[in-house]
């Protein structure tokens, strides 16, 4: 299903998990961070059963469990304002290695650290085993109001041709002599931008008519009945939330 | 192709007259844009059914104001169109839509979605095909333009023919009554441009076509009609419009170098 459109962080695999409806794991992804997230941050020995019911859904996905781990490094960012946490945090205070860290700030790292892990984990997951052009089917089966999933669907669709009508005025900016180095030369690649923008809006307008000149009467129309979910599907894409559900579960009965 | 894809008999409009009406109607088309700018002065047009015409005209003609009017985008300020018997009106706007196919300039307009397949059984789907049956329309419209191989891809990774009859696919899987195509070989390479012609030429449908290209008009449109101010200025035999010299002068249009027509 949906060929063409590649993306990074998606890994064309022809494996269970891959073949399940879209909407099917759209959800289950959705409600497997819902798990995480109410799962209380002193239950540390039930994040520990996180990954491993991850580990198993890529097991199942044929995902090499380091193509996702590298992808994760895009949550860095978060982890750095997680180790600010215990340092500027409030009192009461622990020694450890000679510096005094903040309990509730370690606590909080410890909470955002490991709870936007799961989250990107289990993100990724997701865009691994769905295209994009799955992911925009998935929403609108899922009663996602038609408008966004059009915008999302144009945009999908176009942003590969701004992006090269961009790449040839750089080029024509470039070949009538345009270098700029410094902040104060960038006029002419702000006047650029705008030009694009008139040009998109422009494209916008005729690709409006087109659609109207097609029939369109403002919402899409149902292509294909193909990748509709089964009860089955549905048993198998949540049986990962299932063990998320009790993993949570047992969280709050530890604690 | 299209005796393949029927249209089925019982839309609005296509009673026993339908089959008798011409495929166009235009009578006394006059309109003038919200800022004034008057663009058709009283435009009167008869293609009738299986006609290949040619729309000629230097830019600002008026083309694209009347393309625009076939299909009720435009509303007439005076005057009517028909289509196949079937008045532009706003009541019936949809089963205009799906007679009248306008393979726009720049495939890239008219390519939305993220691949072939679904920008095909777009037209369809919202002309109310069932869902059962868009497979097929999908499948032999594509086949009609030589395009059955590419129906997964995404038309971002398709050249500029394929673009173009892929193009032209997605309208005719509407099966219209009148294919209306603006420039369709603008930015084709010499054997896209070809390919096309011949594409069009199999495809045994009335067609208007709107075109600065003189001899792709030649080659496909045994009829042409020449459009200045909005006006009509010549109708006749392509071979013999192109041939006269003064006629093509005063109205800016001008065979390529080196081409000559007795």
């Amino acid at each position: 299903m949906g060929a063409g459109h590649a993306h990074p962080l998606h890994l064309a695999r022809d494996s269970p998990v891959h073949r399940l409806p879209p909407q099917v794991k759209i959800v289950a992804a959705f409600l497997g961070v819902v798990c995480v997230v109410a799962t209380p941050r002193e239950a540390f020995v039930v994040f520990a059963g996180y990954p491993v019911v991850l580990g198993a859904v890529w097991w199942a996905a044929r995902i090499p469990a380091g193509w996702i781990l590298r992808r994760a490094v895009i949550e860095l960012p978060f982890v750095v304002l997680a180790v600010l946490l215990p340092l500027t945090g409030p009192d009461p205070r622990v020694e450890w290695l000679g510096m005094s860290l903040s309990e509730p700030g370690l606590l909080g790292a410890w909470n955002i650290l490991i709870k936007g892990t799961l989250g990107v984990l289990t993100s990724l997951t997701l865009a691994a085993t769905t295209s994009m052009r799955d992911l925009l089917v998935g929403l609108q089966r899922l009663h996602v109001p038609a408008l966004v999933t059009t915008i999302a669907t144009l945009m999908l669709r176009y942003v590969d041709v701004i992006v090269a009508e961009a790449g040839r005025m750089r080029l024509a900016r470039v070949s009538r002599g345009h270098d700029p180095r410094f902040l104060w030369q960038a006029g002419a690649t702000a006047r650029g931008v705008g030009a694009l923008f008139v040009r998109s809006y422009e494209r916008g307008e005729r690709v409006h008519l087109a659609m109207l000149s097609r029939g369109w009467s403002g919402a899409m129309p149902v292509l294909s009945t193909a990748g509709l979910a089964t009860r089955r599907d549905w048993t198998v894409g949540l049986a990962p939330v299932g063990a998320a559900a009790l993993l949570a579960f047992s969280g709050w009965v530890i604690v | 192709m299209g005796d393949r894809v029927s249209a089925p008999s019982t839309r609005a409009g296509t009673g026993p007259d339908a089959v008798t009406a011409p495929s166009l109607e235009v009578r006394d088309l006059a309109f003038a844009y919200p800022d004034g700018h008057q663009a058709l002065f009283g435009v009167d047009l008869r293609i009738e059914r299986g006609e290949r015409v040619a729309l000629l005209g230097p830019n600002g003609a008026g083309k694209t104001t009347l393309v625009l009017h076939l299909n009720g985008i435009l509303d007439a300020g005076e005057g009517a169109v028909r289509v196949g018997g079937l008045p532009v009106e706003r009541a019936h706007l949809r089963e205009i839509r799906r007679r009248v196919g306008i393979v726009f300039q720049d495939p890239d307009d008219q390519l939305f979605m993220p691949t072939v397949r679904e920008d095909v059984a777009f037209g369809p789907a919202n002309f109310g095909v069932p869902v059962e049956e868009l497979g097929g329309r999908v499948d032999r419209a594509l086949e009609a333009v030589g395009m059955a191989e590419h129906a997964d891809r995404s038309p971002l990774h398709l050249s500029g023919g394929q673009r173009r009859r892929v193009a032209l696919a997605t309208v005719l899987a509407c099966d219209p009554e009148i294919l209306v195509l603006d420039e369709p070989s603008s930015n084709l390479d010499p054997v896209a441009r070809r390919e096309l012609a011949e594409v069009l030429l199999g495809l045994g449908r009335t067609m208007l076509m709107v075109t600065h290209d003189l001899p792709y008009a030649l080659q496909l449109c045994p009829r042409s009609v020449v459009l200045d101010d909005g006006i009509v200025v010549a109708d006749g035999p392509t071979r013999e419009l192109l041939a006269d010299r003064d006629l093509l002068a005063a109205h800016r249009l001008e065979l390529p170098y080196g081409f000559s027509l007795t």
